[in-house]
């Protein structure tokens, strides 16, 4: 089967149950998308399956077939990084570094549905991501910064 | 300046960081202070360990401790960098690997800045001096006509000015600087300690490039996962190899040698599945159907143990601590209050699962491992593959969180193993259940506290008792009942001018690996007392400040070995170790533990009526050698539904040198301590972990975490640690708020359901 990774036609004729996760991490070699629970319970590995927030590790290859999977690797354009990552680095959320990925995936799938979200709304959408570091404060400035256009996308 | 500097540029150790030419300074940190001697070089400048300086001018700094988000691979080239004079866009940052060369690499204890402080700025300076020499020199003028500024030196005499790598060559010949000679900057010229430096992983990890140990990956690797026992010192009795062979991209079945107890940091044995991918690997485990039996563990069962450790404290009896007479005064005070607190096991659950890989290379062995301690992996992988520990090249990756339980390297030894076997490349997989079965436990602990009071509300006792399994179990199976490094940790040094004070211990054998997790023994330790003090002062009708400063009495520099008796504990002398810092460096200050508190209550407006269902709650403590307070502001509905909404945190740390990271180790610290003190609860049956993933031990998700405010008092003193003395005054502060709104005592962690009606 196929899907696109990334903008890249990939084929992929291995195990249909294997989770989306170890085959872009195996396979693929992309580690941006982090392992951390294995059950959908952490976030840090989401990605974007037909541009919306998924949990790669809950996601099996064979439902990918015909897809559009972006991981963080693919947010940005080339040296032109996603408004989000410029203001994780504005805002110095991260402190490990671990979820961060899949915070920045999530929070791109909620600002691409809800350009102006309220508190509410950032804590509704970014439930699922668990930060051990406990940089929430920071992740939900750092949204906020986006939606209001005070950061832009551009070059770290 | 008494730190002494070695240029080593031209010793054959270089060849190992990969380095041709050039400049490199050394200084070598021991845990007893600093050793230095000068040699000479060729072309590149070395004056410690740490520092190096291309004949180009690229300086490579080589930060031999790990990051895991606390920012000290930020925070330590600072340092170096702004005595260097250095610009900070030209420097390399090098991840060290682990060598003895380096000092202590253990990247726990809050260690990294207060440990190295001194020994980086006296690195950066001397190579500083060097090359002012050097341009001297070249110049014709004294040393005093030259000034080295934002990577070039500068001639006072002539106005002239050249760029460092004109003198790297020059200066790698030059004695390194000595005793007097050696000049640190003073603080009014500093550019970069003290300025909020960006992480300098940023980029990578934003765009998810950086390498964690779970992302490691070699030509040709396999993946590794395995069963093993759910009981510590239990064994393999049957598992089914065929099935796992059978599974498409499993290539190995092999069986991990059997712990002999203690655990200490050995791996626990059991059945390791080798495939192509980590979920091959996974479901060939699965297929395994590995069966095991207990051991003498088998029977721990945390619910039973908790009446044990309370026994515990009615007996207890190994005196600690003793000024005046306890039990007399409280026999004959006014009023006696008691309290019993309780905290239930709690665990890291860091947010990358251990990971480590292995590569042998003929007889080489490398190894990249998300580890707190690369010395640590090569003492223990050394006894399990044949090698000695100094042969064996061990690289920290990035940790994705650590808190303590990646300094325990079991992991590592698991994956050294089974690449020899394999001879591939084998990275060793955790999964997120493996983490919660087999981890390193922060201990469960029961205390009673009791003063006596006087009419007027003067507390004239404080008798402290504490029973839980001390971690020295985990390495020496007689060790029975909190250690004095542990006591050690708020209790000994209990900062209460009271008359008669007293620390009881009571024993407690361990039964499953029990390990340090931020703060350690704090976080027990701290609650009680933090607690304890809010409900003296509701029982003499005083609020928790005043009673805190009453507690603490006069400003004063505190010496806890003068009220400690002449305790034997086996071999050793119970003594107080003040985090491993002298006194007079680091003594145990009120004034600054008082400055934190008044901090604090003025951010927060402690003491302000709230409104019906809200309230406030208030503390302090000193670990770490740095000094914390929090005020905590807690909202709890008519049906016990929980919110907190707000955070202060006041710190003294020293000289905080990345104030932002400070800043966010402080933000840090309340999620972290409210997680465990909101729903942090590991617990044991027939001697195995019941919980298994964030389900089953639930942390604080972005909706429960309260808006924190963080003031760093301004302070000249030398740097205390940071990464874990924000976490024990956190959960008092909520019990006391939970008090405050409700007028419940929370006496247990974790608070999980008590407030529901």
């Amino acid at each position: 089967m196929d899907f696109k990774l990334n903008g890249q036609t990939v084929s992929f004729d291995g195990d249909g149950e294997m989770p989306l996760l170890w085959y872009l991490r195996d396979l693929a070699g992309m580690t941006g998308t982090k392992f951390g629970c294995g059950a959908g319970l952490c976030g840090a590995c989401t990605v974007h399956v037909d541009g919306m927030a998924a949990r790669s590790c809950q996601t099996w290859m064979e439902d990918v077939a015909g897809t559009e999977v972006t991981t963080i690797e693919g947010l940005g354009d080339g040296d032109t990084l996603h408004a989000l990552q410029i203001a994780w680095a504005e805002n110095d959320v991260p402190q490990c570094g671990y979820c961060q990925s899949g915070q920045i995936m999530q929070a791109a799938s909620l600002l691409k549905d809800n350009p102006n979200p309220t508190d509410a709304d950032i804590d509704q959408a970014m439930y699922g991501n668990i930060c051990r570091c406990g940089t929430y404060q920071r992740i939900k400035k750092a949204i906020r910064d986006v939606a209001s256009g005070k950061v832009k996308g551009g070059q770290l | 300046m008494s730190i002494a500097l070695e240029n080593i540029s031209r010793r054959a150790a270089l060849k190992t960081l990969g380095i041709a030419s050039g400049l490199v300074v050394a200084a070598p940190i021991f845990a007893k202070g600093v050793r230095a001697e000068a040699m000479g070089t060729a072309g590149q400048l070395e004056n410690s360990a740490y520092l190096t300086i291309d004949p180009d001018g690229t300086v490579h700094i080589f930060i031999h401790r790990v990051e895991m988000g606390q920012g000290s691979r930020t925070g330590l080239p600072q340092i170096i960098a702004d005595e260097l004079e250095a610009d900070w866009s030209r420097i390399v940052f090098e991840p060290a690997f682990g060598d003895r060369k380096f000092g202590d690499q253990n990247t726990d204890g809050s260690t990294s800045i207060r440990k190295f402080y001194d020994a980086f700025r006296a690195a950066g300076a001397g190579a500083r001096h060097m090359l002012e020499q050097a341009a001297a020199n070249q110049w014709g003028v004294a040393a005093s006509d030259v000034e080295a500024k934002n990577h070039r030196v500068h001639n006072k005499v002539t106005g002239a000015s050249e760029d460092f790598s004109a003198f790297v060559k020059a200066a790698s010949k030059l004695k390194a600087p000595a005793g007097e000679a050696l000049k640190l900057k003073s603080k009014p010229d500093w550019k970069l300690i003290g300025k909020p430096v960006r992480n300098i992983y940023m980029k990578d990890i934003v765009t998810g490039s950086s390498t964690f140990g779970q992302d490691v990956r070699r030509e040709g690797m396999l993946f590794a996962v395995a069963a093993r026992p759910p009981v510590v010192g239990g064994k393999v009795t049957s598992y089914d190899k065929g099935a796992a062979m059978a599974v498409k991209g499993v290539v190995d079945v092999v069986e991990l040698p059997e712990l002999s107890l203690p655990a200490s940091f050995k791996p626990l044995g059991g059945v390791a599945v080798l495939a192509t991918n980590t979920w091959a690997a996974m479901k060939g485990r699965e297929a395994l159907e590995a069966q095991f039996e207990g051991g003498q563990n088998s029977t721990y069962d945390t619910t039973e143990y908790e009446k044990t450790l309370w026994a515990s404290i009615d007996g207890a009896d190994t005196t600690h601590l003793n000024r005046g007479d306890a039990a007399a005064a409280i026999e004959a005070a006014d009023k006696v209050v008691s309290a019993d607190y309780f905290v239930a096991h709690q665990h890291h659950m860091t947010m990358e699962p251990p990971a480590a890989t292995a590569e042998w290379q003929g007889e080489d062995l490398k190894m990249w491992v998300c580890c707190q301690d690369p010395q640590s992996v090569q003492q223990t992988v050394a006894g399990f593959v044949g090698k000695k520990p100094d042969e064996i090249y061990v690289e920290a990756t990035l940790l994705g969180g650590a808190f303590g339980r990646k300094s325990k390297p079991d992991f590592a030894a698991e994956a050294a193993i089974l690449a020899k076997h394999a001879k591939k490349p084998v990275k060793m997989v955790w999964t997120r259940e493996d983490d919660v079965h087999h981890g390193y436990y922060h201990t469960i602990a029961a205390q009673r506290v009791t003063a006596g009071l006087t009419g007027a509300g003067k507390v004239t006792a404080w008798k402290h008792k504490a029973a839980y399994p001390s971690i020295g179990g985990t390495f020496n199976p007689a060790a029975d009942g909190p250690g004095s490094f542990e006591l050690g940790l708020g209790l000994l040094d209990l900062p209460f001018e009271v008359e008669n004070l007293r620390v009881d211990a009571g024993s407690a054998k361990a039964h499953a690996r029990i390990g340090w997790l931020r703060s350690v023994a704090n976080i027990q330790q701290a609650f009680a007392t933090g607690s304890f003090v809010d409900e003296l002062a509701q029982e003499s009708g005083k609020s928790t400040v005043d009673m805190w400063m009453e507690l603490i009495g006069s400003d004063r520099q505190m010496n806890p070995t003068e009220d400690m008796p002449n305790l034997m504990q086996g071999e050793q002398r119970s003594s107080y170790s003040n985090y491993g810092e002298q006194l007079d460096r680091h003594p145990v200050d009120t004034a600054r533990l008082k400055a934190a508190l008044r901090k604090v209550a003025d951010m927060s407006g402690y003491g302000k009526k709230m409104p019906k269902g809200r309230g406030m709650g208030i503390s302090v403590h000193r670990s770490f050698v740095s000094y914390v307070a929090c005020a905590m502001e807690v909202e709890v509905s008519d049906g016990g539904a929980l919110k907190v909404h707000n955070a202060w945190m006041a710190v003294d740390c020293g000289v905080a040198v990345n104030p932002d990271r400070v800043k966010a180790q402080m933000e840090g610290a309340v999620v972290f301590a409210l997680s465990h003190a909101l729903h942090g609860e590991i617990t044991f049956e027939n001697g195995a972990v019941v919980q298994g993933n964030f389900d089953g031990y639930p942390v604080c998700r972005i909706d429960e975490a309260p808006h924190v405010e963080t003031v760093i008092l301004e302070s000249d003193h030398v740097p205390g640690g940071v990464g874990e003395p924000g976490v024990p005054p956190v959960a008092p502060a909520l019990a006391n708020a939970i008090f405050a709104a409700t007028g419940k005592r929370i006496r247990r962690l974790p608070v999980k359901d008590q407030l529901i009606a």
